[in-house]
């Protein structure tokens, strides 16, 4: 299992694109927003926690389709499927692997992104807080969403389709604790919402993400 | 005699094929009396004046938007658990009769709220539910499209329908969280003191049934369908083998 | 009895395609699986290895016993030779990849990375990940593709060492590997009877 972890994070760093690519996106993403719909700094400082939280949750979509595809093309799959690990183990390091480099950069990266857009100051903690509690969800929702369009040629809109209807209640109990730091209002009960479907889905998906995994690899 | 004999696909067509037109008839005449006696045969509302006839549609369809996607997960265990090819293409062929009465609710809703609210759309926990019932509604339908090998397509679509449930119903509490809106309280409940009165309550009762009856009608007449056009996929294939 | 094949079915896209498939394999034997293409040969081993689940009949074996080499080789382009095998060994819970490089003569090969060798050098590697699963039963789909005529040496010489070890081998292939010890078993007769799957049959 570590052997597949460190496996998938030094591919993630050769190959490029694994730890860039998502960042660049959020960037590109927060810096966008101005353009749509205007610089005035307390419009901006307004939406910024529901801005940030949606650039995270797009830059995580993004790279979804590489959690399996890869493996799935070359073969990898098939024969981890044969290997002594149990498949629920596999989708859960290869969302963890996903979730280091997709989604802990972006964590990371939310601060420097919400001066751009003027982020009030008590909010900063606030939005690390939830995107660092709700990240993990977006990989792990997103790896179901992977296994069940693995075979497919083109499997990524489909996926986009299947992945962003389930990423409601993440996205809205973690832009809710954003947006209520950033009022100074508490956050208490929405963060445990949040942290409450994290280890849900952590705990409870990856069972249906190897049930479907096996039925594609048939 | 068991329930189960009418998983065999030949089996439920002759006996679907015997029991459709009654449905068929029962289902028009339902619909018929109850529209036009919510329509032309209830007193306006005192506040809502007759924009309140509009519930007639609204609610029914509302319901079987629920009871669709209820239907779908219901008959996606009995896939996973029994593996009969009728339950899972009846799944299949419920899905876009739901979607389609998700639209009928959220349209209706529109024309209700614009006189009532002054706005076509508001983001109201029940609206933004039923919208989002919609996507999964999509996602599903997309999937099973997208998928060559029926059995995969069978397997992969009930496993996402009921992780689908648990993330549907998550949502409804996340978007009650995130706006408490502006929508009526329930228009049917067990409580008699706070239901609509007798007057709208009948009529709308019988339409109801009538959507209910439509929605049965509608989801053996594609599932019939699903099962000849697996039944035509079959004999291709086997011609081509032979 | 390592592995224990009875009356096996399996189908394709929806068609019957064997049936019938009765063998055994014991501890250092070979088994050598013949046979027209389409016929069923990959099928049939995915079943055996447990990746497809058959139409009928059973396969015996004992778990984990068995390393499943496809027709691609699991490489990862942007890992040198050694980092694939090391995966590889340590998924298995091994860690010792000298043995396999030295079979397949991959050791001036093994700080190059896995996308920059030829499709035989790929090959040679994808065939050294066998001997890091420490598993006794390969199953083998088309082995010999694109390698030379040393590498098949090589490949045959690797096979009877394994099989000597008290391993086992069922594989693939139109290539004569000069295994005298190997059996043959020719899937032509067990050609499926042309019918729809048994899960098709109820709609017709």
């Amino acid at each position: 299992m570590k052997a597949l972890l460190i496996r998938d994070l030094m591919l993630a760093i050769r190959a490029g694109g694994g730890f860039g690519l998502g960042l660049a996106f959020f960037l590109i993403v927060t810096v966008l927003v101005p353009f749509g719909v205007g610089p005035q700094t307390e419009l901006l400082s307004r939406i910024a926690p529901g801005i940030l939280w949606i650039g995270a949750l797009l830059a995580c979509l993004l790279s979804l389709d590489r959690i399996l595809a890869l493996d799935w093309e070359d073969g990898s799959l098939d024969l981890l499927a044969t290997a002594p690990l149990p498949m629920e183990g596999i989708v859960s390091i290869k969302a963890l692997a996903h979730w280091i480099t997709t989604g802990l950069p972006l964590v990371l990266a939310a601060p420097v992104l919400g001066v751009l857009l003027s982020l009030p100051v008590p909010a900063y903690q606030w939005v690390v807080i939830s995107l660092a509690v709700g990240t993990p969800a977006l990989s792990v929702i997103g790896t179901f969403g992977a296994a069940l369009t693995v075979g497919l040629k083109r499997g990524g809109l489909l996926m986009s389709l299947l992945v962003l209807p389930l990423y409601v209640p993440t996205l809205i109990f973690g832009a809710e604790v954003a947006r209520r730091g950033a009022e100074g209002l508490t956050v208490q009960t929405p963060l445990l919402l949040l942290a409450g479907i994290s280890f849900g889905v952590i705990a409870l998906l990856p069972f249906a993400s190897a049930a479907v995994l096996r039925i594609n690899l048939r | 005699m068991s329930l189960w004999e009418y998983a065999n696909p030949v089996k439920f067509i002759r006996t679907t094929d015997k029991v459709l037109p009654w449905i068929w008839a029962l289902t028009g005449i339902c619909l018929l009396t109850g529209l036009v006696w919510g329509f032309f045969f209830t007193p306006d509302d005192f506040r809502q004046g007759s924009t309140v006839k509009i519930i007639y549609i609204h609610v029914p369809s509302a319901l079987m938007a629920i009871n669709a996607w209820l239907m779908m997960l219901v008959a996606s265990l009995v896939w996973i658990v029994r593996r009969h090819h009728v339950s899972a293409l009846a799944a299949r062929a419920a899905a876009p009769v739901g979607a389609v009465m998700t639209m009928i609710a959220l349209a209706t809703g529109a024309f209700w709220g614009q006189p009532m609210w002054g706005t076509w759309w508001a983001w109201d926990p029940r609206l933004t539910s039923f919208l989002i019932l919609f996507l999964f509604y999509l996602g599903y339908m997309a999937l099973w499209e997208a998928i060559e090998n029926d059995d995969t397509a069978a397997d992969l679509t009930s496993i996402l329908c009921l992780v689908g449930s648990v993330f549907a119903i998550l949502s409804r509490y996340a978007v009650n969280f995130w706006n408490q809106g502006l929508h009526q309280g329930a228009t049917l409940s067990l409580d008699k003191e706070e239901n609509i009165s007798d007057v709208f309550w009948f009529p709308l009762l019988v339409c109801i049934a009538g959507f209910v009856l439509l929605f049965i009608a509608l989801v053996f007449l594609r599932t019939q369908t699903e099962i000849r056009a697996r039944r035509t996929r079959a004999l291709l294939a086997r011609e081509g083998q032979a | 009895m390592v592995l224990t094949v009875r009356d096996l079915a399996v189908t394709r896209g929806g068609l019957a395609i064997l049936e019938g498939v009765s063998f055994d394999l014991s501890a250092g034997e070979a088994l050598v699986l013949r046979g027209p293409n389409g016929i069923g040969k990959t099928t049939l081993l995915r079943s055996v290895a447990g990746l497809q689940p058959p139409e009928g009949g059973t396969v015996t074996r004992a778990e984990d016993q068995i390393a499943y080499a496809a027709h691609s080789n699991g490489l990862k382009a942007m890992l040198s030779v050694t980092e694939n095998l090391k995966f590889w060994a340590s998924v298995f819970g091994l860690s010792d990849i000298e043995p396999a490089l030295e079979a397949f003569d991959l050791k001036e090969l093994r700080n190059r990375m896995a996308g920059t060798l030829s499709a035989g050098q790929k090959r040679r590697l994808g065939l050294a990940r066998l001997m890091v699963t420490g598993r006794p039963i390969w199953v083998l789909d088309e082995p010999t593709v694109s390698l030379d005529v040393a590498s098949v040496a090589l490949f045959a010489e690797a096979v009877r060492r394994h099989l000597q070890g008290g391993g086992s081998a069922l594989m693939a292939t139109h290539i004569d590997l000069g295994l005298d010890e190997a059996r043959v078993l020719d899937l032509t007769p067990f050609k499926a009877a042309p019918r729809t799957r048994q899960m098709d049959e109820a709609f017709l």
